[in-house]
């Protein structure tokens, strides 16, 4: 008997097979959504310390009451120019030690935001998520700012020119990136010195 | 008069399928590399507020969610129309908190403790009661390192 050739499988309904995977990974799984703003919580302290006295003027108070209105310093204000009057208040370099500000040096706001300048951010408990988050990211937004500033200023003199700080982190972290890590954390280092985030939420 | 037969009209010849299944296995793998499993199911309403000054969540650290939004409408009958937790897969009370993050550290190798982050995924609609309560019980079990989940967007379009 001749020998006959297998035939040939039908892969007519592969397709379908396939579909039905694709389907059931496109109902059961989500592309993830990781990220946001990062905090850090103050711990709880057993000894209770006295807090350290902070001038008036070194305060950046922000308040949020149960109806979402915004309040800077005493007065309401719009969420989209808390940004710039946060800049204001910590480039304001009232007692002049602050080498890189351009501040007004208005005597009655802040003394330098390397260790004199807090933000204070109050919520009450009706206060919407949705409005602290927007507070909340145009607070690090102002820091940042600042941040930027300064990272484009000192960046060059360390090897790393026309690099916001922003962009300094991204290239920190990422993997891929070939140049001298060393030197980069340095600076991001000597920036985060500089301007740290001092954002204080009251209980 | 052979010569001048008609041409039979066949009409379209048929599309050849035959790579329709690596398109479609493709499109599959695709989704099986970018995505991943829902890692709870969700019994609240999560529509995260949006913001634009983000960092990515580290993935290489330990994460711990914690969801906060009002129930869905199949629990409103049972658990009410305010704001409520989930943890895991079930609704908690403000005290779970505490034995939650103790769980979710026993999981966990020992050098990576204090490296746990807990990003808290909070419908934009709830208030900042409930927010407030959990991250004064994170306080307490000494989970300090938090992430308020965020999608990407200017923050203008929180109003609404």
């Amino acid at each position: 008997m001749a020998k006959r050739a297998a035939p040939e499988v039908n892969a007519g309904s592969m397709a379908d097979i396939a579909f039905l995977l694709l389907i059931f990974f496109l109902v059961t799984t989500t592309i993830p959504k990781d990220s946001g703003i990062s905090r850090k919580l103050p711990p709880i302290d057993p000894n209770e310390q006295e807090p350290p006295v902070i001038r008036q003027k070194n305060i950046f108070t922000v308040a949020l009451n149960g109806k979402d209105q915004l309040m800077v310093e005493d007065k309401l204000m719009e969420i989209k120019d808390l940004r710039a009057a946060a800049v204001e208040f910590l480039d304001n370099n009232g007692d002049g030690t602050c080498s890189f500000c351009k501040g007004k040096r208005d005597p009655e706001s802040s003394d330098n935001p390397t260790d004199k300048a807090v933000i204070s951010l109050k919520n009450e408990r009706e206060t919407s998520y949705a409005t602290y988050i927007s507070v909340q990211n145009e607070l690090v937004a102002a820091y940042n700012e600042l941040r930027n500033r300064r990272a484009l200023e000192i960046g060059a003199e360390h090897g790393f020119p026309n690099m916001n700080f922003l962009e300094m982190q991204a290239r920190y972290d990422d993997v891929r990136w070939g140049g001298n890590k060393e030197k980069l954390k340095e600076v991001i280092e000597q920036i985060q010195l500089e301007i740290p985030q001092k954002l204080s939420e009251v209980q | 008069m052979a010569k001048f037969n008609k041409k039979k009209d066949g009409g379209l010849p048929p599309v050849n399928t035959a790579a329709l299944p690596d398109i479609v296995f493709m499109l599959l793998f695709f989704f099986m590399v970018a995505t991943e499993m829902r890692p709870n199911t969700l019994k609240i309403a999560n529509n995260l507020p949006v913001a634009n000054q983000i960092e990515k969540l580290d993935k290489k650290n330990p994460i711990s969610f914690i969801y906060i939004g009002k129930p869905s409408e199949n629990y409103t009958a049972k658990f009410g129309t305010e704001a409520r937790i989930q943890v895991n897969d079930d609704f908690a009370d403000v005290s779970d908190i505490v034995p939650f993050i103790n769980q979710e550290r026993a999981a966990l190798r020992e050098e990576q403790i204090p490296y746990l982050t807990v990003s808290l995924k909070v419908d934009k609609k709830a208030n900042m009661g409930i927010v407030g309560d959990v991250k004064q019980e994170l306080r307490k079990a000494n989970a300090l390192k938090i992430n308020y989940t965020t999608g990407t967007g200017d923050v203008s379009a929180n109003e609404d």
